[in-house]
């Protein structure tokens, strides 16, 4: 509680403001590894609880695998954002993730936009 | 004894040959990274296309968390047993964990729309997509996987 935080604590996403959108880029190219999902979740939400970002774009272009662990957190972050009355969007998925979505349904549960470009527009 | 649990039986009869290579590890995800990057390797090695190296990533990623989240509690006392052989065109691994099993059964459809905002239980579904045979154990703490690659004739 008290200890220093370990060093994987370091930023784990690129955050930059177009307009009012938050668009965020991952660090990662695979987003696996438990420990680190879990920080990545903490990050994520930290946007919407602390920062009060309403409108989030993901974009996943840099992400080359992607675990049902992850999943489960921008499930959550999508909650986080709807009760806060904003907008999760989804960009630059490729398509081995997107298939991903796919599978478990959740490609109709999330907007999905193919580039950042189009899902800058649709907010 | 696990070893008796994890050979399948189901293989090609002059396949008792080749053996498993078999691995314990602690509860640790670290550990797990090991060894999914050595059985990496090894498909790297093989004629086998990038997106049937992704499937079995992703399988070998879901079942090790499950083993070592749900089976062993993240018990880092509780170990994981690993086996895995190439047969030709095939992968099979089984991964048994130390905890009390689960009957897959039980676990939730994720794609029905009562649960499609539960954030887990969709590891299950992505193994059993990816992989070619996903079969438990009666007592539903070892799972059995096989990949068939058909990346040398088949192309992507």
């Amino acid at each position: 509680m008290s200890s220093s935080p370990p060093p994987a604590r370091r930023r784990r996403l690129e955050v930059e403001s177009i307009g009012d959108i938050t668009v965020v880029n991952f660090v990662d190219r695979k987003i696996l590894d438990e420990q680190n999902i879990q920080i990545i979740g903490e990050q994520l939400f930290s946007l919407v609880d602390e920062d009060g970002k309403k409108k989030l774009l993901l974009n996943f272009s840099n992400v080359e695998y992607l675990s049902s662990a992850a999943l489960g957190k921008l499930i959550t972050l999508n909650k986080k954002v709807s009760s806060a009355g904003g907008r999760l969007i989804l960009c630059n998925i490729s398509e081995d993730i997107l298939e991903v979505f796919e599978i478990t349904k959740l490609d109709k549960f999330f907007k999905i936009m193919r580039d950042e470009q189009s899902a800058l527009q649709a907010f | 004894m696990y070893l008796t649990d994890l050979i399948p039986m189901n293989c090609a009869s002059n396949s008792d040959s080749v053996a498993f290579t078999a691995i314990s590890i602690p509860s640790d995800t670290g550990e797990a990274r090991k060894v999914q990057e050595e059985i990496e390797s090894q498909l790297q090695a093989r004629q086998v296309t990038e997106k049937e190296i992704f499937s079995v990533r992703l399988a070998l990623e879901e079942a090790l968390v499950n083993a070592i989240k749900h089976g062993n509690q993240m018990d880092r006392s509780k170990k994981v047993h690993i086996a895995y052989r190439f047969l030709g065109d095939r992968l099979e691994i089984t991964i048994t964990d130390e905890g009390p099993g689960f009957d897959p059964l039980d676990v939730p459809d994720p794609t029905a729309v009562e649960n499609l905002e539960r954030p887990c239980g969709r590891g299950l579904m992505l193994m059993r997509h990816y992989m070619s045979e996903v079969n438990y154990n009666e007592t539903g703490n070892s799972v059995l996987m096989s990949k068939v690659f058909r990346g040398a004739n088949g192309k992507k």
